[in-house]
């Protein structure tokens, strides 16, 4: 139930977020889960409803979960690649799966097998709009 | 919009620990995690709620000091710190399988937030952080998420060791960061005047890394133990 945190966070700084914009009725906010965390969505969303109560502001607000793919950017040799295909345990997933920049101690790059590379997307939770009526 | 929901909720995760103490020193070899983690030993056996993070990524090193073995946080709600010797303690390498860490600043910045935002601490009386050597992205996101943070300065008697030191103490008072105190660690002859506490250079320490218990009885936490009276912790 680590995703409880970020549920946390992500319910929160859209309650904040509306605030600061002097929202009054939150409608929908987009929850970016990057591919590299592999967030388990229904806990997530298990998580965010249990919050609501919680968070009142954001009973009327609809969460839309968007799924970004990680994309890798190597610093060593300049080669850009996907997650799908490079290797790791189970362990490992897990580990990277609570501290993604774990990447960099499991991950390498498929060509130099340096593991100085740029995550360029698909990180971990983020939130990529929130709409709401004034 | 790419809104960062993590730090929202730090505040909340540290809303319950009463102090928190960084145990800092720009240069790297002076002693700093072996006085972290002999601070918060001293203080769990005092009898208070004590943490422990080492935020020293690419050097974590207190596992080795406090002899943690087999140990992983609970998930609940986050991730709660496994107790050793009451002691709550956080490490990376809970993560890394004590491998090797290379990240980039902005990683390492990463990494803070996630762990600062996932860990549930619950209540606390000090919360010890093991501050990386030097003032980078380590330092800079504790002095802006943990704004009650006091810092505990560890130098040297080495003419370099002091000199970096009073550059640090420099910048704390200019970001009106509190010093607790600075402690001379491996001190020999008379101490000096900005230190605090001495920490006499004890040739027993290495021998006693990996047990609380035997770094508990070494001359080093005897003087650390008269430091905690001094600094009034």
């Amino acid at each position: 139930m680590h995703e409880w945190a970020l549920a946390e966070s992500v319910i929160k700084s859209t309650v904040e977020y509306a605030g600061a914009e002097k929202i009054t009725k939150l409608k929908e906010a987009g929850v970016v889960f990057g591919e590299l965390q592999a967030i388990d969505k229904e806990i997530f969303v298990f998580a965010l409803e249990e919050l609501r109560r919680q968070f009142p502001a954001a009973l009327t607000c609809k969460f839309k979960i968007i799924k970004e793919p990680a994309a890798f950017r190597c610093k060593a040799c300049s080669h850009k690649f996907a997650l799908k295909g490079l290797k790791k345990t189970k362990d490992e997933a897990e580990f990277i799966h609570f501290v993604p920049e774990m990447a960099h101690t499991f991950l390498k790059c498929p060509k130099c097998k340096s593991p100085d590379f740029e995550l360029v997307a698909g990180r971990g939770v983020s939130i990529s709009y929130i709409k709401g009526a004034k | 919009m790419n809104i960062d929901p993590r730090p929202s909720v730090i505040e909340e995760r540290l809303k319950n620990v009463k102090r928190i103490i960084a145990v800092t020193g720009w240069k790297g070899g002076i002693g700093k995690s072996v006085t972290a983690c002999s601070l918060a030993l001293l203080l769990a056996k005092k009898g208070f709620k004590t943490g422990l993070f080492d935020l020293d990524f690419a050097g974590a090193s207190d596992h080795l000091i406090l002899g943690a073995k087999g140990l992983f946080p609970k998930e609940e709600k986050g991730l709660e710190p496994p107790l050793l010797e009451g002691v709550k303690f956080m490490s990376v390498v809970f993560f890394s399988e004590n491998k090797a860490v290379p990240l980039r600043g902005a990683n390492v910045s990463d990494a803070i937030i996630e762990l600062l935002a996932i860990t549930q601490w619950g209540e606390l009386d000090f919360l010890v952080l093991d501050m990386p050597p030097g003032i980078n992205d380590a330092a800079l996101d504790v002095m802006r998420f943990a704004k009650k943070a006091e810092v505990l300065a560890v130098t040297t008697p080495s003419l370099i060791a002091r000199d970096v030191l009073e550059r640090s103490l420099a910048l704390y008072r200019t970001l009106k960061v509190p010093v607790l105190g600075v402690v001379e660690n491996m001190a020999r002859g008379t101490a000096s005047k900005s230190a605090a506490a001495r920490l006499r250079f004890d040739a027993g320490l290495e021998a006693a890394l990996g047990s609380p218990s035997a770094l508990l009885k070494t001359r080093f936490c005897r003087d650390l133990a008269a430091a905690v009276k001094t600094l009034e912790l």
